[in-house]
């Protein structure tokens, strides 16, 4: 028992030191820290240029604070998935080594996850930035001092939790698919963008479209951390539940998503090894 | 030189032919080119919703998303293509072979115009009609002429891209990375790149999407006018002129890129 956790956490922080080298030794530290911060603080100013145009500059709006700092925390969605699943392509196509780390003595799944831990590190600093940055630039009316630091603590683990297991999901699937796959995880991640309230209150869906969003753990994520650091929520749907509440039907859907991503992933993974597509190659 | 000709025409078309064939190989390629780039542009729709915006915003970011993805496709498939192909160990076949290296990346240009339409095809009329866009169109020769000349300019800039990022490593996957939101802001994807000022406005129009979005929103759309960047006739001008700087600055680029790295030894250097 005590060797196989020992052998898991050499596999992840194995795993977690290649994937740090590769996401940062391509260049010098000064151009990977602006690399680091121009693209998070694009995303976010594409959505602060919209609000703007029709609000004509009305930041003090609940509405703002909300859409930034959902689509803040959305890059986790955004740069852990694809971290995750990318990992397959990478290392099966790009640097063809897939088939050495299945023979190496330790367990893929562990392995994925502690590739995906670089882009977590990445993913936190750039979050860190966008909300100073909205507090600073774009007077974001966050108070450090009332932050529900506890509640964000927890919601920030149980959503990477979340995200690493949809990384994994896609992982399973990326066994199976052409190297293009990259488009499939962008795509999984506006289905995200998209149904769970990352950037707009879930009441403003179609009713077919909310009925969706509520079977994701991911916008209770996104609604316990948006309580947690702006105090209140200006859901009319979620809002009717409390934090703890809220904490529960997270935690209850999390769970059957950590068994659906487990399931598919060996499923597929079986598929992928029984028709000899582990280390298959394709380019267009 | 008739020969010439011919074995080049042979290589764009065998070139081309790969993406287009390839793409309708691969079903879970019709599935994550088409079906799922729909739902982030559906998602900035529903923002202008919240914010309650006058209806022709939401055609705005029909347009942008549609347009999007052929940014993504020069991005990706262009620009970050001899990266790639220098990794599977396709470019030294590429030297090796009696055609320019020009007929490879017009190859690539004219097959990803022709698969990424169909994505962008399918974005702009499912988007379209769930979202009810209605269009005014002011002149279809002028929306016509925009259309055409924004992708020959925009893949003659994914030449050029391509050429200048065939020696790099891991250098040509990130700067590809990094291009992708800041234009997406710059260039007024999902808002009118006029609300972004004059200065920055030109700054961006260095990139065809720019112009051609503007353009094609002015066009298109009853109030597309009003919130306009500059003159459409003009627009079209530089449009011009950006097809002709980009297409023949690529093919001294990818001359000096390809004569630079025979000299350093780059051109087959992988894994970095």
């Amino acid at each position: 028992m005590f060797e196989n956790t020992k052998d898991t956490i050499r596999t992840i922080r194995t795993a977690g030191k290649l994937g740090w080298a590769m996401e940062s030794n391509w260049t010098d530290p000064f151009l990977f820290a602006i690399y680091s911060v121009v693209r998070p603080i694009a995303s976010s100013l594409i959505l602060v240029v919209m609000y703007y145009v029709i609000t004509r500059g009305k930041t003090s709006l609940d509405l703002f604070a909300f859409i930034y700092v959902g689509n803040a925390f959305f890059m986790y969605v955004v740069n852990v998935l694809f971290g995750i699943s990318w990992v397959i392509h990478d290392d099966r196509e790009h640097y063809q080594m897939i088939r050495y780390i299945y023979i190496a003595p330790m367990k893929m799944y562990y392995y994925l996850f502690g590739r995906g831990i670089a882009k977590m590190v990445l993913t936190t600093l750039a979050v860190i930035i966008t909300i100073a940055f909205g507090m600073l630039a774009l007077k974001i009316p966050i108070n450090l001092m009332t932050i529900n630091y506890p509640l964000l603590i927890f919601s920030v683990l149980v959503g990477i939790f979340i995200i690493t297991c949809l990384g994994i999901l896609l992982a399973g699937i990326s066994m199976v698919t052409a190297h293009h796959s990259y488009a499939l995880t962008e795509g999984i991640a506006g289905l995200f963008y998209l149904a769970c309230g990352a950037i707009y209150p879930i009441d403003i869906l179609p009713v077919w479209l909310q009925y969706i969003s509520k079977l994701l753990p991911l916008t209770y994520w996104l609604e316990l951390v948006r309580r947690a650091i702006l105090g209140k929520s200006i859901s009319t749907t979620l809002g009717g539940y409390s934090d703890f509440q809220l904490i529960l039907i997270m935690l209850g859907t999390t769970l059957v998503l950590a068994m659906f991503s487990n399931y598919i992933y060996r499923s597929i993974e079986h598929i992928a090894r029984k028709h000899g597509k582990i280390d298959q190659l394709t380019n267009y | 030189m008739k020969t010439d000709l011919k074995t080049n025409f042979k290589a764009i078309i065998a070139r081309a032919y790969v993406r287009i064939i390839a793409a309708n190989r691969e079903p879970s390629w019709w599935f994550s080119e088409t079906l799922l780039p729909i739902l982030s542009t559906a998602a900035y729709v529903y923002v202008y919703k919240a914010l309650k915006a006058p209806p022709e915003y939401t055609g705005f970011v029909i347009l942008g998303g549609t347009m999007s993805a052929y940014w993504i496709q020069v991005l990706w498939s262009m620009a970050a293509q001899f990266y790639w192909e220098k990794e599977m160990g396709n470019l030294d076949l590429y030297m090796i072979a009696p055609i320019s290296r020009m007929s490879i990346l017009l190859g690539m240009a004219l097959g990803g115009i022709i698969q990424t339409t169909s994505r962008a095809a399918f974005i702009f009329l499912t988007g379209s009609l769930i979202f009810n866009v209605s269009f005014a169109v002011v002149s279809f020769p002028k929306l016509i002429a925009v259309f055409f000349l924004t992708l020959i300019s925009l893949y003659g800039l994914g030449m050029l891209f391509s050429s200048l990022f065939m020696l790099y490593g891991r250098e040509a996957w990130h700067g590809v990375t990094l291009l992708q939101e800041p234009v997406h802001l710059i260039s007024g994807f999902f808002f009118p790149v006029r609300n972004l000022g004059f200065v920055v406005g030109v700054v961006a129009s260095f990139i065809p999407l720019t112009l051609g979005l503007d353009a094609m929103r002015q066009l298109a759309f009853k109030a597309g006018a009003a919130s306009g960047f500059i003159n459409v006739n003009l627009e079209l001008s530089v449009l011009a002129v950006l097809c002709v700087i980009f297409l023949v600055t690529s093919k001294y680029a990818l001359e000096l890129m390809e004569k630079l790295g025979k000299k350093e030894g780059r051109l087959t250097l992988r894994w970095q």
